[in-house]
C-alpha cells in the first residue's frame, strides 16, 4: 500500500512538472533557448489566478482568463526579449532570460509584497478516497486538467493545419518557410501555448499550498529545466515521460535516501546519473 | 579607508578570484557552468573545517584549493560526456546536489552552516592586502595562461571542439585542465571567504551566487580578462551604489543583466572594441 501511495504521489508531482516543462521544451525545440523566465510566467499565472478567483469567486472563470493573459505576456517577452538576440551564442539568451526572471520576481515582490497572498475561500480543498488512498480534490483536478490539456495539445499538433506547420518549423525552419509557413506566427503561437500552460501549473501549485509568493517559480522551474534535458531537449513525448519518472523517483527517494539528500538534490542526482549514461537524455532522437 | 571600504574591497577581490576562475572554464575553454558557487562552497567548507581542526591559515587555504580542484576534475569529467546546453543544466544540477548534500549533513552544520571559524589574525587591513595580492596573482596567472600554448588550445576547444580534435588537440585533457584550474581558484576564494566572514551557511553558495559569478564574466565580455575585472568591480559595487533605493536594487540588477545581454551581447569588452573601431573608422574616413 505504501508503494502504491508513493507511486500516486509521484504521478501527481509528475503531472505538475509536465505542465510546466512542456512549455519550456516547446521553446527549446523551436528556438534552442533555455527559457528560465518561464518560471516568472508560472508565478504570474499563480498571482493572476488567485487575484481573479478572489475577485470573481470562480476558479473556473479565473483559470482560462489568467492562462490567456499570461500567454500574451509570453508572446510579448518573445518579441521584445528573445527575437533580437536569437542569432547570438546560447549563453546570451540564457543570461538575458535569468536577468529577466530576477526582475520579474522583484516586480511581484514590490507589487504584491514579500509574504505572498492566499485564497479568501480556497477552492477544491475537500478530500476524496480512490482505491483506499486519500487524495485532495485539488490534486486529482490537477492531474485531470493536465492530462486534458496535454491531450488537446497533442491533437492540435497532429491533426490541425497549424499543428502541421508548427511541427514542420521545428523540424526544419527553412524548408517550412519555403512551403509558405509563417515562422514568426508559429513562434508566437508556441510562446502563447507554453506560457498559458505554465500559468495553469502556477494556479494548481498555488491551490495545493494555498499560497502564491514571489519566489514560487524558482525550484519547480529549475527542475523543469532538468526534466527537459532528461527528456532529450525539445522532445515533447520524452518530456512528459521524464516528468512522471522524476515525480516517482522523488517520491520514493525522499523515503529511502531522504537522510542523505533533500528532494531537489535527489532530482538532480538522478539527472546527472542519467546524463552520464545517455549524454543527450533518455529519449533523444538527435 | 574605513572598515566599510576595507570589507567592500575584500569582497571585490574575492569575487575577482571567482570570476577569473570561471572565465578560464567558460571564457577560455567555452564550457558553460551554472554551478560555480558549488566549488566556492567546497573550498569554503574545507577551509572552515580544517581551520577549526587546528590547521594554520596557509594550509587550510591550500587544502580548500586542492580538494576543490579535485572535485572540479570529477565534475569536469561530465563535460567530456555532455555538451553545451546539456552541460549547462548538468552543472546547475551539481550546484543543487552540493546544497542538498551539505544541508543534510550534521557534520557540516546542516542549515546552520559552520560558525566560529578561527580568526585570520592579520587585522582587517592586513587581510585585505593579502586577498588583494592573491587576486592580483590569480589575474596574472590567468593572463599567462591565455597567452600560453594552453590558452591557444583552450581557444580551439571553445571555437570548435571537433575541428580541434581533428588537429590532434587533446580535447579531454584541456577541458579537464580548465575545470581543474578554474575550480581550484574558486576553492581558494571560498577559503578566503570563510576566513573573512567567519560564518558560512549553505545559502551563500546557491544558484543565485552561481548566476552572479556568471554574470560578472558575461557582462565583462566572455573570455576577456580585463573586461571581467572591470565588470566584477562594477557588479559588486552596484548593489552598494543603489543602497539609496535598496528595495529596488535586485530589480535594477536583473534589468541591467538583461539589458546588457540584449543591447551589448559581447559585454563591456565588446562594447569597448566597437567604440574603438568606430573611432578608427572615422579617422580613416576623414
Amino acid at each position: 500500500m505504501l508503494y502504491l501511495e508513493l507511486f500516486i504521489q509521484g504521478l501527481i508531482y509528475g503531472s505538475m512538472y509536465a505542465i510546466i516543462a512542456v512549455g519550456l521544451t516547446l521553446v527549446y525545440g523551436l528556438l534552442r533557448i533555455l527559457h528560465v523566465a518561464h518560471a516568472g510566467l508560472f508565478a504570474l499565472g499563480g498571482y493572476l489566478g488567485l487575484l481573479l478567483t478572489n475577485a470573481t469567486g470562480s476558479l473556473i472563470l479565473a483559470t482560462p482568463a489568467a492562462a490567456a493573459a499570461v500567454g500574451f505576456v509570453g508572446m510579448i517577452i518573445y518579441r521584445l526579449c528573445y527575437q533580437p538576440i536569437l542569432d547570438r551564442p546560447p549563453y546570451v539568451p540564457l543570461i538575458a532570460s535569468i536577468g529577466l526572471f530576477i526582475a520579474m520576481e522583484e516586480i511581484y515582490r514590490l507589487i504584491f509584497g514579500p509574504y505572498g497572498l492566499t485564497y479568501l475561500d480556497p477552492p477544491l480543498q475537500s478530500q476524496i478516497t480512490i482505491v483506499g488512498i486519500n487524495l485532495r480534490t485539488a490534486e486529482v483536478t490537477m492531474v485531470v486538467v493536465s492530462v486534458f490539456l496535454l491531450g488537446a495539445l497533442s491533437y492540435l499538433s497532429q491533426k490541425t493545419r497549424i499543428g502541421v506547420a508548427w511541427r514542420a518549423t521545428v523540424d526544419d525552419p527553412q524548408i517550412a518557410a519555403s512551403y509558405g509557413v509563417d515562422a514568426v506566427k508559429v513562434r508566437y503561437l508556441n510562446f502563447f501555448i507554453g506560457s498559458g500552460l505554465a500559468a495553469v501549473g502556477g494556479i494548481f501549485v498555488s491551490l495545493l499550498s494555498n499560497l502564491v509568493e514571489p519566489t514560487m517559480g524558482g525550484v519547480p522551474s529549475y527542475k523543469a529545466l532538468a526534466i527537459i534535458v532528461l527528456g532529450g531537449l525539445g522532445n515533447v513525448t520524452g518530456t512528459l515521460i521524464a516528468s512522471l519518472v522524476l515525480g516517482v523517483i522523488e517520491a520514493f527517494g525522499t523515503i529511502y535516501v531522504g537522510d542523505l539528500l533533500d528532494r531537489d538534490a535527489i532530482a538532480f542526482a538522478f539527472l546527472i546519473f542519467v546524463l552520464m549514461l545517455r549524454p543527450t537524455g533518455l529519449f533523444s532522437g538527435r | 579607508m574605513g572598515i566599510y571600504e576595507i570589507s567592500l574591497g575584500t569582497v571585490i577581490c574575492i569575487n575577482i578570484i571567482l570570476a577569473v576562475g570561471l572565465n578560464m572554464i567558460t571564457g577560455f575553454c567555452g564550457q558553460i557552468s551554472l554551478g560555480h558557487a558549488a566549488f566556492y562552497g567546497v573550498g569554503a567548507y574545507t577551509a572552515a573545517i580544517t581551520a577549526k581542526a587546528g590547521l594554520p591559515l596557509p594550509l587550510a587555504l591550500l587544502s580548500g584549493l586542492i580538494l576543490t580542484g579535485l572535485v572540479g576534475i570529477i565534475v569536469g569529467l561530465t563535460s567530456l560526456r555532455v555538451r553545451e546546453d546539456f552541460l549547462a543544466i548538468t552543472t546547475m544540477g551539481v550546484g543543487f546536489l552540493f546544497l542538498g548534500i551539505v544541508r543534510q549533513q550534521e557534520a557540516l552544520g546542516g542549515e546552520l552552516g559552520v560558525s566560529a571559524i578561527p580568526a585570520h589574525g592579520m587585522g582587517k587591513m592586513g587581510f585585505f592586502l593579502f586577498v588583494l595580492l592573491l587576486a592580483a596573482l590569480a589575474t596574472a596567472f590567468s593572463l599567462v595562461i591565455k597567452r600560453s600554448w594552453m590558452g591557444f588550445a583552450f581557444d580551439a576547444v571553445a571555437d570548435d571542439e571537433d575541428t580541434a580534435r581533428l588537429l590532434s588537440v587533446d580535447v579531454p585533457a584541456y577541458k579537464l585542465a580548465a575545470f581543474a584550474l578554474g575550480t581550484a581558484l574558486a576553492g581558494l576564494a571560498g577559503g578566503l571567504y570563510a576566513y573573512f566572514a567567519r560564518l558560512i551557511v549553505p545559502d551563500d553558495f546557491g544558484f543565485i551566487t552561481s548566476i552572479t559569478i556568471l554574470s560578472m564574466v558575461a557582462v565583462g565580455g566572455i573570455g576577456s580578462v580585463f573586461g571581467v575585472l572591470i565588470s566584477t568591480v562594477i557588479l559588486t559595487l552596484m548593489p552598494e551604489f543603489f543602497r539609496f533605493v535598496s528595495d529596488y536594487k535586485l530589480l535594477i540588477y536583473g534589468a541591467l543583466l538583461f539589458a546588457v545581454m540584449r543591447f551589448a551581447p559581447d559585454g563591456l569588452a565588446g562594447f569597448a572594441r566597437d567604440i574603438i573601431r568606430r573611432f578608427h573608422a572615422k579617422g580613416d574616413g576623414g
